[in-house]
């Protein structure tokens, strides 16, 4: 089931979690490539978000293997989970921005504390990613004055801030309404397409037909199907991927 | 006599004004030096009960229950007349100011407990995520948010530590209450201390409404989110 990848960027090995007595994952064997967009899709309560929180240490994971850029994930030593988590990005189904920062200082926070940058380059790379996301102009907006779509955004060019390898999206437009939800995934698939390694928790099944180079289907704990979207979506190996599928409709 | 002669007797004010305002001015520098130390180090203790190594927490917990539970007044007396007995003897202003900070660390810490809490965990995962260390988790997304929660429980903790300034008569201090009584003693006429209430009453009225009023705008702008 594994599809081979040399030198991944992300390398999963064994992974077991529980959450008190119950398993949520159950062993799980992923290795993604340099540049590849990866979407993981299932039921509520498959595992998927766990297992994009245990990539950059959100989640403490039990038993198993997680190598990112071939460093080992050692989550007790906090140094080595902050450096992981300045190279892995992440965007939340809730955005979390920062609600008493500007768009601008909520993008300028993390680079100004982390990087060598000054607080001019800082705001520079800001305006720049802001204006990449196609926010130019919202550089001193309070978050609480934009809509999801543009907070989703600015979430994204926050993230990109600390110019990471890898971007995780745990179900970015779940809580957008309908209308709002192009705009962010155009952003996501410009990433996709400058060569940015994305692992997609996602609903949106277009856009990972569209753009993912590889769909996991997680169902109890475990990659139940993987492989490119054509051969998920077009024909589904499993019941209760079929079973999936079809809830969708 | 009547009513003005015996509560608003002018000659009498006119005649304790310098007590009164001397006793006004140790008030001051009693209560701002009180809350000077009091909310720093309630931060402190704040810092310590909620993240602080497990024998660290429990005292601090053991700290502020132990002030929250104690009448102030107990704590002076504890400070200014009992510690002596310990070769700790402190002066009228320092035992005052002593007992009324580490009396508003207490309140103050459980009210920036509570505010800290109050700030979503999502913000804590975003700051996470970016690789924030704790310091800076802290001192730049949850306690921002969490002060500006809080800033109307503080300001009423603070006015309470104004008017318990009046507590430290009972250890010798020359602060506005004890001026007013001794006025009042003095002149055999209740109008010093009429004055002292009014003298309160300016200072801290003001604030009250400011209180209310910025609690009011807190609930509106909470309800608007």
């Amino acid at each position: 089931m594994q599809v081979a990848v040399d030198d991944p960027i992300i390398r999963i090995t064994a992974l077991r979690k529980s959450f008190g007595a119950h398993e949520v994952l159950k062993g799980i064997d992923l290795s993604v490539g340099r540049g590849e967009v990866v979407t993981i899709i299932g039921k509520s309560g498959s595992g998927k978000s766990t297992l994009l929180r245990c990539v950059n240490g959100l989640e403490p994971f039990d038993e198993g293997s997680l190598m990112v850029q071939g460093k080992q994930l050692l989550f007790d030593n906090a140094v080595a989970m902050r450096a992981l988590r300045q190279r892995v990005g992440m965007i939340f189904q809730s955005f979390n921005l920062f609600p008493h920062l500007t768009v601008g200082r909520n993008i300028m926070l993390a680079p100004t504390l982390l990087t060598a940058k000054t607080k001019a380059q800082a705001a520079e790379q800001a305006r720049m990613l802001l204006a990449r996301v196609g926010l130019s102009e919202k550089f001193d907006a309070m978050p609480d004055q934009l809509s999801g779509g543009q907070q989703q955004r600015v979430a994204i060019a926050r993230a990109l801030a600390m110019e990471p390898a890898v971007l995780l999206c745990d179900e970015i437009t779940s809580a957008l309404d309908p209308e709002l939800v192009g705009e962010v995934l155009k952003v996501v698939e410009l990433l996709a397409e400058e060569g940015m390694t994305l692992v997609m928790v996602t609903h949106e099944m277009n856009f990972a037909r569209k753009v993912a180079d590889r769909v996991i289907f997680m169902h109890q704990g475990r990659v139940h199907e993987i492989g490119r979207p054509e051969q998920l979506f077009g024909a589904p190996q499993t019941p209760e991927l079929r079973q999936f599928l079809s809830s969708l409709q | 006599m009547t009513l003005a002669e015996t509560f608003f007797n002018l000659e009498v004010l006119k005649h304790s004004m310098p007590l009164l305002l001397s006793g006004l001015w140790m008030t001051v520098q009693l209560a701002v030096t009180s809350i000077l130390i009091g909310l720093p180090l309630g931060l402190a203790v704040c810092m310590t009960r909620l993240y602080a190594p497990k024998p660290f927490r429990l005292i601090a917990v053991a700290y502020i229950d132990v002030l929250r539970a104690l009448p102030i007044l107990v704590v002076l007396i504890v400070i200014y007349y009992a510690l002596p007995f310990v070769g700790v003897r402190l002066s009228s202003f320092v035992a005052a100011t002593l007992g009324l900070s580490i009396a508003l660390s207490a309140f103050s810490a459980e009210v920036l407990r509570s505010g800290i809490s109050a700030v979503s965990r999502g913000q804590i995962e975003a700051a996470t995520a970016l690789g924030l260390n704790f310091r800076a988790i802290m001192g730049f997304v949850v306690l921002p948010q969490a002060i500006r929660l809080v800033v109307p429980a503080l300001t009423s903790n603070c006015i309470g530590l104004v008017k318990e300034t009046s507590l430290a008569s009972v250890v010798a201090l020359s602060e506005l209450l004890k001026q007013g009584n001794d006025a009042q003693a003095l002149n055999a006429n209740p109008t010093p201390l009429i004055a002292v209430a009014f003298i309160y009453l300016t200072f801290l009225w003001p604030l009250v409404r400011l209180v209310d009023r910025s609690d009011a705008k807190a609930n509106r702008s909470r309800a608007n989110a």
